[in-house]
């Protein structure tokens, strides 16, 4: 922040004039929090000095609706509602905790459809963030484009699982529905269709004069503050830590594609700024098609998809804790086993949530327009960090 | 039309307020129009349709609705607002964007009113737009109007300054401050219009009065004062029913009246482009609403397509980039003349 | 470095304050650590050349019932790409744990929320406060022996 802006304001004569900070409440009610967020910020005139983030206005208590399930498989519907954006790669996360607990391999075709779902799911929700980025900023078009675009995504899942928001797709030990026909044209025609489209979206936002100077060297948030508060996902990765799970701690099969970890370099201003988060996220758009594409390539056409999905859960004694890369970064599952038939405890460790605690580390001295502009970048999605 | 009117009607009274209300048979209708081109235009440009139902054709009763809707809607004012100023502030906004209408040339034969310091008069009163804003903003005792106020008022203030200077070029290779007179100056075919004389000064003076007419009436890339996704909806945050369909009024009303403006000023009014082909008074209304209109398309276009600046940005760009270029084109303007 | 040497490590550099080390036939091999001991160990892992635990990935309030409560630490060291968990228990009489806010960031937010569902008092904790429930909410929801009140502010709950 300038110096000037800092300065105590004084009359021609120089007595100090007397100022007041300004106390206002950005939500729960309000159209750029993303949902219920509430933020408290002290302001001096334009200027945030602080920023007191208040959530719990969505919460219904995830953790407490797991343990009181009869079983392990009727806890996904729940997962579904925490991320709404990207709720296949929050069953896929649970998922994967609970077969890891019983020590289940799932069947190869299973995994090839959780892969392009889930990256599926990551472009779908990359592009709300995008759009809704670009709506903060007050561009209104590249919104509904994404919009337009995202029903793509969404129509596929309706012709797989019949819902387009809440799919309950991904089980335990398998998915809910084998792929229909057509599927794997219909998928590659979006591909296609949708890679030029992301180019649509960089010329008329990415690169635009205004969005540029809207976002550059705004919010920076340096790679070790980003570490020590463990942000993960665009987040980290937008302050050039060269961090996926999806490579680094790999899972599922996502080491058989050929495909590269974007990271943010600070081209129009400072690593870790409000561009370098927003670009990331346009950047690994192109990655997912880059996965889905060759994972509509290599998918075996035959194979019972529900062949590994277990009776009865019950598994042993233990606790685990399982991570995954979700759009927004790491969802982890910690369960805990008492060798009934449902989970003693379940601990989401949601993205969002903590990716949301290094709010007022990287907005202070910034002005509320700026405010506005951090927020989207963090992306967020209530319903996760409220669970 | 004024001396035709008095010699008719014998009242000079009547005559004056039927002189007044002509302007509204155009700001109403065409506010209608043009909320719904606006709709139709964000809607295409977004790749989708906007209201298709309301009226059969491509959804052409939907303002109109939407205004039976507004009459009929409680009129809410917060307890703790300042009810006087909180009912004042719409109509002293719509008083100052139509006040402005007075002065504008429709044809070579309407004016509401031929002064002959007519954009001097404009640019005086579309002013006490600021005053309005700015009591909306004050009295409705809401934090976030109140820096939507705030906002408006340094960016109106400053805007003024750019579009004045921009304006001022034209007024000094026209030697007049009459709007009807620099109208007739600019008759015959297109390139007699001021936007083609002394380039590149003028056209460098009419791409600034472009950018700052945007700023004069809130509109993207410089709604800072009502910016939705900060501000919720910055100074009419706490009105509703009929009075925020005034501001909503006025916004286009204000929009119509700079693109006039502009329209006279650099595009020659109510001029054919094209020499005596498809003139006279009645062509010429034709001719100022389809400019006027093109102008309002562009700044819906603009609106459409790039996001907002921030405030300090915003004030960047008119101190130290209009501003400094509004008075070279003075100075060139200025030499030129006088060579 | 696996598991095992990391023990050993912590073993001889802590001794006493090392309760119990399962590495062996568990799927998240873990060390447990007296809680007064906890905030050491923690500045241990994370500043240790070989160690650079630097990433706390989740941090877990837990009611173990029978009267204990406990805290579970998921580390994840970014440089070193290795993991270990970190237990304590205390009991529920007493429930009180050394805040690592101070070793990692992200255990602020985590901290409150163990606090505010399971009761887990963390001392010397910046912000203390209830973050997902309303501040003035009965009791702790993730206790094993909660109940859902009748009534919260007057307002009958299950309606």
């Amino acid at each position: 922040m300038p110096e000037t802006l800092t300065a105590p304001l004084k009359t021609s004569t120089g007595r100090l004039l007397r100022t007041e900070e300004m106390v206002i409440n950005m939500g729960p009610q309000h159209p750029s929090t993303h949902g219920v967020l509430r933020l408290e910020l002290v302001v001096e005139g334009e200027i945030v000095v602080d920023v007191i983030p208040h959530i719990g206005y969505l919460h219904r208590c995830f953790e407490k609706h797991a343990e009181h399930m009869t079983n392990y498989q009727q806890v996904i519907p729940y997962c579904d509602r925490m991320d709404y954006l990207a709720s296949m790669n929050m069953d896929w996360g649970y998922a994967l905790a609970v077969e890891k607990l019983l020590g289940l391999q799932v069947p190869e075709r299973v995994e090839y459809i959780r892969v392009i779902m889930g990256e599926l799911q990551r472009i779908a929700s990359h592009l709300i963030a995008l759009g809704t980025y670009g709506l903060d900023v007050g561009a209104f078009t590249p919104f509904l484009f994404c919009f337009r675009d995202r029903e793509g995504i969404l129509d596929l899942f309706e012709t797989t699982c019949g819902a387009r928001l809440l799919y309950n797709y991904i089980w335990v030990g398998g998915v809910s529905h084998d792929l229909p026909p057509g599927f794997v044209e219909k998928a590659k025609a979006f591909c296609k269709y949708f890679r030029p489209n992301i180019k649509e979206l960089n010329d008329l936002l990415t690169y635009n004069e205004i969005f540029i100077k809207r976002t550059a060297n705004i919010g920076v948030l340096p790679a070790d503050v980003a570490i020590a508060y463990g942000c993960s996902g665009p987040m980290l990765r937008g302050s050039g830590v060269n961090f996926d799970l999806r490579r680094d701690d790999p899972y599922s099969i996502y080491d058989r594609f050929n495909w590269e970890v974007q990271v943010g370099k600070g081209e129009m201003g400072t690593v870790g700024d409000c561009w370098d988060r927003y670009m990331v996220r346009v950047r690994e758009m192109e990655q997912s098609l880059n996965i889905i594409e060759q994972a509509l390539e290599q998918i075996p056409t035959e194979g019972d998809v529900q062949s590994a999905v277990p009776k009865k859960i019950r598994p042993p004694v233990g606790d685990v804790y399982v991570r995954s890369e979700s759009p927004r970064g790491e969802i982890g599952f910690y369960i805990i086993s008492d060798g009934s038939t449902s989970p003693y405890r379940v601990k989401a460790r949601s993205p969002a949530f903590v990716n949301l605690s290094v709010l007022p580390e990287i907005s202070k001295g910034y002005m509320i327009a700026d405010m506005i502009a951090i927020v989207g970048s963090v992306d967020i999605v209530l319903g996760e960090v409220d669970r | 039309m004024e001396q035709l009117l008095k010699t008719i009607f014998e009242n000079d009274l009547f005559v004056y307020v039927l002189m007044a209300v002509v302007p509204l048979m155009w700001v109403l209708p065409y506010a209608l129009f043009a909320v719904w081109l606006e709709r139709k235009v964000s809607a295409h440009m977004q790749d989708r349709l906007g209201p298709m139902r309301t009226g059969g054709w491509h959804g052409w009763a939907q303002t109109i609705a939407d205004i039976l809707k507004l009459i009929q809607k409680e009129d809410i004012v917060p307890k703790a607002a300042d009810r006087k100023l909180h009912f004042l502030a719409p109509f002293v906004v719509f008083i100052g964007s139509y006040a402005a209408f007075a002065a504008i040339p429709f044809s070579s034969a309407y004016i509401g009113s031929n002064i002959n310091i007519g954009l001097f008069y404009i640019i005086a009163v579309s002013s006490l737009v600021v005053v309005g804003i700015l009591m909306a903003g004050w009295s409705s005792n809401n934090k976030w109007s109140l820096l939507g106020a705030m906002r408006s008022a340094a960016q109106i203030v400053s805007y003024e300054i750019p579009t004045a200077l921009a304006l001022l070029s034209i007024v000094m290779i026209a030697g007049t401050l009459d709007l009807q007179e620099i109208n007739h100056m600019q008759t015959g075919w297109f390139w007699n219009w001021y936007l083609f004389k002394k380039f590149p000064f003028v056209f460098i003076a009419f791409v600034i009065y472009s950018v700052a007419s945007l700023a004069e009436t809130n509109r993207t890339p410089f709604d800072i004062p009502e910016a939705e996704s900060e501000l919720v909806a910055g100074y009419h945050t706490e009105y509703s029913g009929m009075k925020f369909a005034l501001f909503f009024l006025a916004e286009y009303a204000n929009m119509f009246a700079v693109s006039a403006i502009g329209a006279t000023l650099f595009l020659g009014g109510w001029n054919s482009p094209f020499g005596n082909f498809m003139s006279g008074p009645l062509w010429g209304v034709f001719w100022f609403l389809s400019k006027g209109m093109f102008f309002v398309f562009v700044q819906m276009w603009l609106r459409w397509t790039l996001p907002r600046l921030r405030v300090d940005q915003l004030m960047y760009v008119s101190w130290k980039v209009l501003t400094p270029w509004a008075f070279a084109c003075i100075l060139g303007v200025g030499f030129w003349t006088m060579l | 470095m696996t598991p095992q040497e990391l023990s050993e490590k912590l073993k001889t550099k802590f001794g006493k304050a090392v309760i119990e080390v399962k590495i062996n036939g568990v799927l998240n091999p873990y060390v447990k650590v007296f809680p007064a001991k906890l905030k050491d160990v923690a500045f241990f892992l994370r500043d240790d050349a070989d160690l650079q635990f630097d990433y706390l990935m989740c941090l877990s309030g837990i009611d173990y019932g029978k009267g204990t409560l406990g805290v579970v630490y998921h580390l994840f060291s970014m440089s070193k790409r290795h993991k270990i968990t970190v237990k304590v228990e205390v009991p529920v009489d007493k429930p009180e744990v050394p805040s690592v806010t101070e070793v990692w960031h992200s255990a602020n937010w985590h901290e409150r929320e163990a606090y505010d569902l399971v009761g887990i008092v963390f001392t010397g904790h910046p912000d203390l406060r209830r973050i997902l429930c309303p501040d003035d909410y009965p009791g702790h929801p993730l206790r094993k022996d909660f109940k859902v009140p009748e009534f919260y502010q007057g307002m009958k709950v299950p309606y």
